[in-house]
């Protein structure tokens, strides 16, 4: 029965990835900027739910990892004129040591005092590229010269391969030993342990991946818009869209957290004549959803299924 | 006379710190709610308060009575419409219903926020002090409506304390933050002290958000800076640490006045935060927590 249901949602998958990859054909440019936008969300709600969803822990900073990505790629692109895929890769480094800062606290502390300080990092990360306005641009933010490309569609394409990528990768992953490992440390670390799991190496490296997939896509994301700035990629709320975004797709299904952001971020759009309020009702829908559908929208299509 | 403006300005705003501290761990200490609306609802109490003072013609001092009440009003449906729906949940597995309820108040913190920023616009806002004038406390002036703020503050948390340990609600509420189980079998209905405590919340938070508007003034971009300061302040004390989240409070404060007053306004909230990670590395029960 399991097999029949993930083969559905594989299938379903694949159909929505080619229907993706046709849009621009038949869409405006303006619609394929904001889905462009929303797949590298998509990729930041995906690694979220990665350590949330997977490892349990509660990280309400995404965009610690993601600023330091995305800043030292746009540090290094401007300063040192060093090219995109290099600025990239580096991002997904400076991120990954970002997440091993970050693991320690986890592996001592428990739910509300690491969500404090993952809290915190980010504010401290905030305060750092005020401080250092020289080099980061301050609060303005800083322009990289290089961009991915001027073409909507190609800029498109390339966001869209860079989501499915890293969606087989993740969901590959949560579906494999590790994952497993991972749910079982997550729900019950004594338990997990008292199996001969090695729960520290696993939190680790789930830390680790969740790290390097948010750098490189806040990377990506500072060459798709051609500027890093503190309210695209490191404000707290970015962070709470992330984290709104995968539990409004469905915790632990690593595919609901892409629906769940490319919902959020059309339905932010759509709503945007609706001016100052639009934020409020996006809000007010996320509440309603975690409050009546805890599973959200992908965990309650699942739930169905498996019902049958 | 920088050391003398230093320790009456940082009193001050300790003291206000403490106030608005205390209802958080509060809650958190007897029904293990952290509630991250919390900077909205101060938030509510400090606009509401200063339109009503304001815009509604109804003056300082029929204003802030009212805004607490709007505060008290904001915490209410806090618990009712969020909180309580989320721990009574059937959906929700036990073991996150932590995670749910930290991101249910995030999200009616945000509503609350986007909700004033759309009524009143995100204008930073100061209400008229209640006592205008400004004494001169050995060659530094202090206006009075500082100090008054202060005597505000530590009344209210006398009679706190008074009311914890002197009568016999105040007691069931401290016994509910020991042992709640005890607590039923002895015959007291939980979800009246959770009420109580809810409402004591209210209270305390609606004060602390008519002072601030008429002392430093708010505005509803400062909504998150808020509940962050309040929850660094609680885990620096000790979660759940009444007395703990006092200290903290004056910690905290100072560091942010000696930063601004020493080094730079724009450095303000920095010492703190990096106290703070210092200490949840090196102490995660804080200063006077239980682990």
């Amino acid at each position: 029965m399991k097999d029949i249901v993930r083969s559905r949602l594989i299938w379903a998958a694949v159909l929505l990835a080619i229907v993706g990859a046709t849009l621009p054909w038949w869409l405006t440019g303006y619609i394929l900027g904001v889905l462009t936008v929303a797949y590298y969300f998509g990729v930041f709600a995906m690694s979220w739910d990665l350590l949330f969803g997977f490892a349990g822990e509660v990280n309400f900073g995404p965009t610690f990892l993601i600023g330091l990505g995305a800043y030292s790629a746009a540090i290094l692109n401007a300063h040192a004129a060093a090219p995109i895929p290099v600025c990239v890769m580096a991002g997904g480094l400076v991120a990954l040591v970002g997440g091993l800062l970050l693991a320690v606290p986890a592996l001592r502390l428990r739910g509300p005092y690491f969500g404090l300080v993952t809290l915190v990092a980010v504010l401290l990360l905030q305060n750092a590229i005020v401080i250092f306005a020289g080099v980061t641009g301050g609060e303005i933010g800083m322009m990289v010269p290089d961009v991915m490309s001027v073409d909507a569609s190609h800029n498109y394409w390339i966001a869209l391969a860079f989501l499915i990528v890293c969606a087989i990768i993740l969901f590959g992953l949560s579906r494999s030993a590790i994952g497993l490992i991972l749910q079982a440390s997550g729900q019950d670390t004594v338990g997990a342990q008292a199996l001969g799991f090695n729960v520290v190496k696993h939190k680790l490296a789930a830390f680790c991946i969740s790290a390097v997939f948010s750098g490189v896509a806040g990377a990506m994301l500072v060459f798709y818009q051609g500027t890093a700035s503190v309210s695209t990629v490191v404000d707290i709320g970015i962070g709470v869209q992330i984290i709104i975004a995968a539990v409004l797709g469905g915790r632990r299904t690593i595919l609901g957290a892409v629906l769940g952001s490319i919902f959020l971020i059309v339905a932010g759009e759509f709503l945007r004549p609706l001016g100052q309020i639009n934020t409020f009702v996006v809000a007010a829908v996320a509440l309603a959803v975690i409050l009546f559908f805890p599973d959200g929208l992908l965990g309650n299509i699942l739930r169905v299924r498996e019902r049958e | 006379m920088l050391p003398l403006q230093i320790l009456i300005d940082g009193f001050a705003i300790s003291s206000l710190y403490a106030l608005g501290a205390i209802g958080f761990t509060l809650i958190f200490g007897v029904s293990g709610v952290l509630n991250l609306a919390h900077g909205g609802v101060m938030l509510v109490s400090a606009l509401l308060g200063w339109a009503l003072a304001g815009e509604a013609g109804l003056g300082t001092y029929l204003g802030t009575p009212l805004g607490v009440v709007c505060g008290m009003i904001a915490a209410y449906v806090t618990y009712f419409m969020v909180v309580r729906p989320i721990q009574r949940s059937t959906a929700i597995p036990r073991e996150e219903k932590e995670i749910f309820v930290l991101t249910g108040t995030l999200l009616w913190g945000i509503m609350i926020q986007q909700g004033m920023a759309y009524l009143f616009s995100d204008n930073p806002i100061t209400m008229r002090p209640l006592i205008p004038g400004v004494a001169s406390v050995a060659g530094v002036r202090v206006p009075y409506n500082e100090i008054m703020i202060a005597v505000v503050c530590w009344v209210v948390i006398g009679l706190l304390w008074l009311f914890v340990n002197r009568t016999k609600a105040g007691k069931a509420l401290l016994a509910a933050s020991m042992n709640p189980r005890g607590l039923t079998l002895l015959g007291f209905e939980l979800s009246n002290i959770y009420l109580l405590a809810w409402t004591i919340y209210g209270v305390l938070a609606g004060i602390a958000g008519v002072l601030l508007a008429s002392f430093l003034g708010v505005s509803t971009n400062n909504t998150g800076q808020l509940t962050a300061s309040a929850f660094s302040i609680v885990v620096l004390g000790g979660l759940g640490s009444v007395s703990g989240s006092l200290m903290a409070a004056y910690v905290v404060g100072y560091l942010e006045t000696v930063t601004a007053y020493l080094i730079s306004p724009t450095l303000r909230p920095l010492p703190a935060l990096l106290l703070l990670v210092l200490v949840v590395y090196v102490r995660p029960q804080g200063f006077l927590g239980r682990r």
